[in-house]
């Protein structure tokens, strides 16, 4: 009889964060992946020194997410108990550094224009 | 293929649910999980079904019934305008929120199509299939669930009154969301002075039998994290013979006890309190033991409300039936004499857990119980007495106690969040997830 009902998490994360936060949240995660996406086509391709300068914004994105989690629990690095906690901690560095990564580059990407062509350079 | 096959995809599913949950900062225990939602058509009828208590198990209850009946007149009865999330009163009494984390209203959670009448039940008469509210009125009825929870005896203490809690170094969590504000006040005095703090659990049946046991793990944290742990002397009485009523979980609780240097006393009852020589007295085998404290938690003893006790619904004889818990069919919260009562919550007179968490299942099997009932079937839902307690350890630590009737410890994620174990994701859990979930079921949500 027990079963985990997907919408259960969207309806709990929604008493979380108060509707309208939530899906601000939800369209901006749809808005950057879809601007994301749009930057890959209009450049044909990945700008590899724009992409690792990002990668290196979300590492602070990452670390920062650990520490937002730290804080909005009361807690820290002395309360890691077990190999799940680990796992918690590396998963939360995960989506903090994969956001900010893509964030990062599709915003510098749209505000600071297209990659520039081989032959330019 | 086969056997292997099947395992590793159960594994995959199960490492696929735990990164959800972890990347949510989440790891929900069984508190997420569901006897799953019921996508039948409702059922029509024009019944009477009257709720007794909006509180956790009387919304529930209401919001499911509204789900899965079409036409039924649903009544829920609570003089109480502010709804009070219980489980959160510990993190207000470890400083960690404010007493307003606690409080909500009643009527953000009833239904459209649900009666609210803010009266209180005087008394219930199962013969007459009706109950008389505190003005006087008669409400009759087909089905009745009864949800009034657990009355707070502190009487039943000589000499404790509530008024007194944050006076004379006592402190109780129980009591409100204030108090429980207060309690923080006068235990974190405590823990800057040092000196002797008791800490214990009443004799009755009790809701959330880790709470105790969880004040006594904070304060300890408390006087560690400003250097006075060595000015204090932590002790811990009980009027049972163990910890807990589980002996895996109490073996596990001595164990860390005896490690945080808490001392354990069994057979200890607290039967009397003297405020102005902060002494506390204790009914032991031997006789009465007194102890002279600088600072006391206090759990009073409880009950099921005046108006259930002087029902025929209680249990007819034993501690149950004196402290008025009503005499209920433990596998499916059904009266055991008159078929078209129920009790949920903290007032069914079942072993275990009195906790939101085993809301989460009475509320649904009694539901599916009375619409089978309503539409002429029969259910074959069953409670398992599962229970669940994030046991805190530590601010920032938890232990994720699950189990049933039978003393089984029941996971919710085996292999992956170990029971027993002090672990930050049953914390992280605990602080954020909880509260969510809770009020989620209280919408018939989750
Ligand atoms: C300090 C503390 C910590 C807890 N921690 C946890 C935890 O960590 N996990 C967990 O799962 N559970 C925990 N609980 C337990 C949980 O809060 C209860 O088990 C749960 O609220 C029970 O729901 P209920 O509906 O039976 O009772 P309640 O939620 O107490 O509701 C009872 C309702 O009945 C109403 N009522 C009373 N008298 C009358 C009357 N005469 N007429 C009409 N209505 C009446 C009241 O106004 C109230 O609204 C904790 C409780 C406390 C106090």
């Amino acid at each position: 009889m027990q079963e985990l009902d997907p919408t259960v998490f969207v309806i709990v994360f929604i008493e979380m964060l108060g509707p309208a936060l939530f899906w601000l949240l939800v369209a901006g995660i749809i808005v950057t992946t879809l601007a994301f996406f749009w930057v890959l086509i209009r450049d044909r391709g990945l700008y590899s020194k724009r992409f690792v300068r990002s990668e290196i914004i979300g590492l602070f994105g990452g670390a920062f997410a650990i520490g937002f989690m730290q804080y909005i629990t009361n807690s820290g690095f002395r309360d890691i108990g077990g190999p799940i906690d680990w796992v918690l901690v590396i998963a939360i560095f995960a989506a903090g550094a994969i956001g900010t990564t893509l964030l990062a580059y599709t915003v510098w990407s749209v505000v600071g224009g297209r990659k520039p062509e081989p032959d330019a350079a | 293929m086969g056997e292997h096959a099947a395992r590793s995809a159960a594994d995959r599913r199960r490492f696929m649910k735990l990164m959800a949950a972890a990347v949510a900062g989440l790891g929900g225990g069984a508190f997420f999980y569901g006897p799953g939602r019921s996508s039948v058509a409702a059922v029509r009828t024009s019944a009477r079904i009257v709720i007794a208590g909006a509180g956790a198990a009387g919304l529930t209850a209401a919001s499911q019934l509204a789900d899965r009946l079409e036409g039924a007149s649903i009544t829920l009865i609570d003089p109480r305008e502010a709804h009070l999330y219980q489980p959160g009163f510990t993190l207000i009494a470890a400083g960690l929120k404010s007493p307003g984390y606690a409080v909500s209203t009643t009527a953000e959670y009833v239904r459209r199509g649900v009666d609210w009448v803010q009266e209180g039940v005087a008394e219930i008469d199962p013969d007459g299939n009706r109950v008389v509210t505190s003005s006087g009125r008669s409400i009759a009825y087909d089905y009745l669930i009864v949800a009034t929870g657990a009355e707070l005896n502190y009487q039943g203490i000589e000499g404790m009154d509530v008024s007194l809690i944050g006076q004379h170094g006592i402190g109780s969590v129980y009591a409100s969301p204030q108090a429980a504000r207060t309690t923080f006040e006068t235990m974190s005095a405590f823990a800057e002075r040092g000196g002797v703090g008791l800490f214990g659990r009443p004799a009755t049946e009790m809701k959330c039998a880790g709470a105790p046991l969880k004040y006594t793990f904070i304060t300890d944290d408390i006087l560690r994290r400003r250097g006075n742990r060595d000015k204090a002397e932590l002790h811990y009485l009980a009027p049972q013979g163990s910890l807990f009523s589980v002996p895996i979980v109490a073996e596990k609780v001595r164990m860390l006890y005896a490690d945080r240097g808490v001392e354990t006393h069994f057979q200890h009852n607290l039967t009397a309190i003297d405020p102005g020589r902060q002494r506390a007295t204790y009914a032991t085998p031997t006789g009465t033991v007194e102890m002279d404290y600088d600072y006391i938690t206090i759990v009073p003893p409880m009950r099921a409300i005046a108006a259930v006790r002087n029902s025929p619904l209680p249990w007819p004889t034993g501690p149950w039936g004196e402290q008025g818990w009503m005499e209920v069919d433990r596998d499916c919260m059904r009266h055991l004499r008159y078929p078209n009562v129920f009790g949920v919550g903290d007032v069914a007179g079942v072993p275990k857990g009195k906790t939101a968490a085993s809301v989460k299942w009475h509320v649904p099997v009694a539901v599916d119980h009375i619409v089978a009932d309503i539409g002429g079937t029969t259910s074959d839902a069953v409670f398992n007495g599962y229970t669940s307690c994030p046991l805190i350890t530590r601010i920032g630590r938890a232990m994720l106690i699950e189990f049933d009737y039978d003393d089984n410890l029941v996971q919710s994620f085996p292999g992956i969040v170990a029971p027993l174990e002090e672990l930050w994701v049953s914390w992280v859990m605990k602080e954020t997830a909880l509260k969510p979930t809770y009020l989620a079921m209280l919408r018939g949500q989750a």
